[in-house]
């Protein structure tokens, strides 16, 4: 048994263990998985000096309350997060993009996200949590990765195998921007729908339901007419597609969706907007806007850039 | 080969082989994706085989649509005759508690459950994907009189090992899963084992499955 560890006095919504997903596994139905937010979770292993794709604790809405016991150790929490460290003699608001130090007997209760649904906790040094095709990231459909592909529970513990041997302080002058306008490119099957359900789609205002997870995020507002026909033979998805099945509801397809679906497509969202799309919250209202291919990779390869703009700025 | 190279989004190719589902299109499409497997191109991210497309995404960090399409459309193919196809026999057990559409199956199609199983028995289906769960196989074509929709209302749960019928497709449920498939039976072999990371589909695109009916005894002393 590992002498630190975190033993779970409350174990959220939906708490696992994530990385940056597996690849090359589609072809036999197996999904990427991974960090919804690839950016916070970044920044969350800067934070504490982890190598960039370490293992974090991913949760949604209500995250952990964590009891540490062990030897000091740092850990830093990204996203809009309400948390508070309940130390021996103090309790201390919680700062997102910030270190802080644990030690025996310290607690840290992450409450909730604020409007916003993922958050991300690093701890410094290395988890001893199972892998699986080269990733830790559970996956709670096929019970894949760690965990034995379950969400975190009440009575079990997070074991560290090793602390970093420097344990410095770190932080980011960061807040997360929020989008109402998510980008997309037409889809393969946009041509499917009648010319009113098409201007729906790119014109009107949908809202973010609560049957959405990591698996997908559903969408309602007018309904979007399909003129063609309402199945396709099955074929392959990707992160971001946006199906719309017979009822003409919208649903994005996102971190562990299925690998094949048989509705037809009526767009993608661009990658420069996944990160911030998952964190849209129920009830949130967002409109579709086009974009063509040459905006979509050059848009991309902003983001990119100031995602490593903001790693290199933590100090 | 391919009809048509378009963009999925920004992060990935969509290689159209034209409209028809057989299992001629369905070769070429395999053999389009053992492939690139093969080559082991930079930047590809995951490739997913199905009847009649084939989508390759990709780390735009890496390459991009461009770059990807010239490359795929100037690939050198490897031979048909390399593709290995395995035949294997998956054992079903048709026991009233496995089988938990055969009467709705019997009312749709108005035939006999013997009859439906006297054509869905011993006979070669060819796989043509894995996928929608891990490991759940897309076999085909069964028996014409065999062909029904989707249930009008999915099940929230089916049973793992299930064998499903719609359409001209039948498949296994690898895990308890959502589903609509008309379910037949059950099977008592592991379809897919996470555990064995080289090769956790028993069944791969491809291949060459035969169903043979076993009853309830057989299927309780199954071993694997």
């Amino acid at each position: 048994m590992s002498k630190d560890y975190f033993e779970i006095i409350r174990a959220g919504i939906n708490t696992t263990f994530q990385d940056l997903g597996r690849k090359n596994l589609y072809h036999i139905g197996i999904p990427f998985s991974g960090v919804m937010d690839n950016r916070n979770f970044l920044i969350a292993n800067k934070l504490v000096e982890n190598k960039f794709n370490s293992p974090v604790i991913e949760f949604a809405y209500q995250g952990p309350h964590l009891k540490y016991f062990g030897n000091k150790i740092n850990i830093s929490i990204t996203g809009d997060v309400n948390f508070v460290l309940k130390k021996k003699k103090e309790v201390i608001d919680g700062i997102c993009y910030k270190s802080f130090s644990l030690e025996n007997g310290d607690e840290l209760d992450i409450r909730s996200t604020n409007k916003s649904v993922y958050g991300y906790l690093a701890i410094s040094g290395e988890l001893d949590i199972k892998y699986q095709w080269s990733s830790c990231s559970t996956n709670t459909k096929a019970n894949i990765g760690a965990n034995d592909g379950k969400k975190l529970n009440l009575n079990q513990k997070i074991n560290i195998s090793k602390i970093n041997e420097n344990l410095n302080h770190k932080s980011l002058k960061y807040i997360n921007t929020k989008i109402q306008n998510i980008r997309i490119l037409k889809g393969t099957n946009f041509d499917y729908f009648s010319e009113k359900g098409k201007d729906i789609f790119l014109n009107k205002e949908f809202t973010v339901s609560k049957l959405s997870d990591r698996m997908g995020m559903r969408l309602e507002g007018p309904k979007i007419k399909n003129i063609v026909d309402t199945n396709i033979k099955s074929e392959g998805l990707i992160k971001g597609v946006i199906q719309v099945p017979a009822d003409g509801n919208p649903i994005i397809m996102l971190s562990d969706h299925g690998t094949i679906g048989g509705y037809p497509k009526i767009g993608v969202v661009i990658s420069a907007d996944y990160d911030r799309l998952v964190q849209l919250t129920p009830g949130s209202k967002v409109k579709f806007k086009e974009v063509n291919l040459s905006s979509a990779e050059t848009l991309y390869k902003l983001y990119d850039l100031e995602t490593q703009n903001l790693i290199s700025q933590v100090q | 080969m391919i009809k048509n190279i378009s963009n999925l989004g920004d992060a990935a190719l969509y290689c159209d082989f034209g409209k028809d589902v057989n299992k001629e299109t369905n070769t070429k499409v395999i053999r389009y994706f053992k492939s690139i497997q093969k080559k082991h191109i930079k930047g590809i991210n995951n490739l997913t085989p199905s009847y009649n497309k084939l989508i390759v995404s990709f780390d735009l960090k890496t390459t991009n649509f461009q770059n990807l399409k010239k490359e795929i459309e100037n690939l050198d193919l490897i031979n048909s005759e390399t593709i290995n196809n395995k035949k294997i026999e998956i054992p079903v057990c048709c026991d009233e508690n496995f089988s938990l559409d055969i009467k709705r199956l019997e009312e749709k199609l108005k035939i006999t459950r013997e009859k439906i199983y006297e054509n869905f028995f011993d006979k070669e289906f060819f796989c043509y994907m894995t996928g929608f769960i891990a490991g759940m196989p897309f076999l085909g074509d069964i028996d014409k009189n065999l062909r029904a929709k989707r249930l009008e209302t999915p099940r929230v749960k089916v049973p793992k090992g299930s064998v499903g019928l719609t359409e001209q497709f039948a498949n296994i449920y690898t895990f308890e899963s959502p589903g609509g498939w008309n379910i037949i039976g059950n099977t008592p072999i592991n379809i897919f084992d996470s555990s064995k990371e080289k090769n956790p589909n028993l069944i791969n695109p491809g291949d060459l499955i035969i169903f043979k009916e076993i009853n309830k005894d057989q299927f309780l002393n199954h071993n694997e």
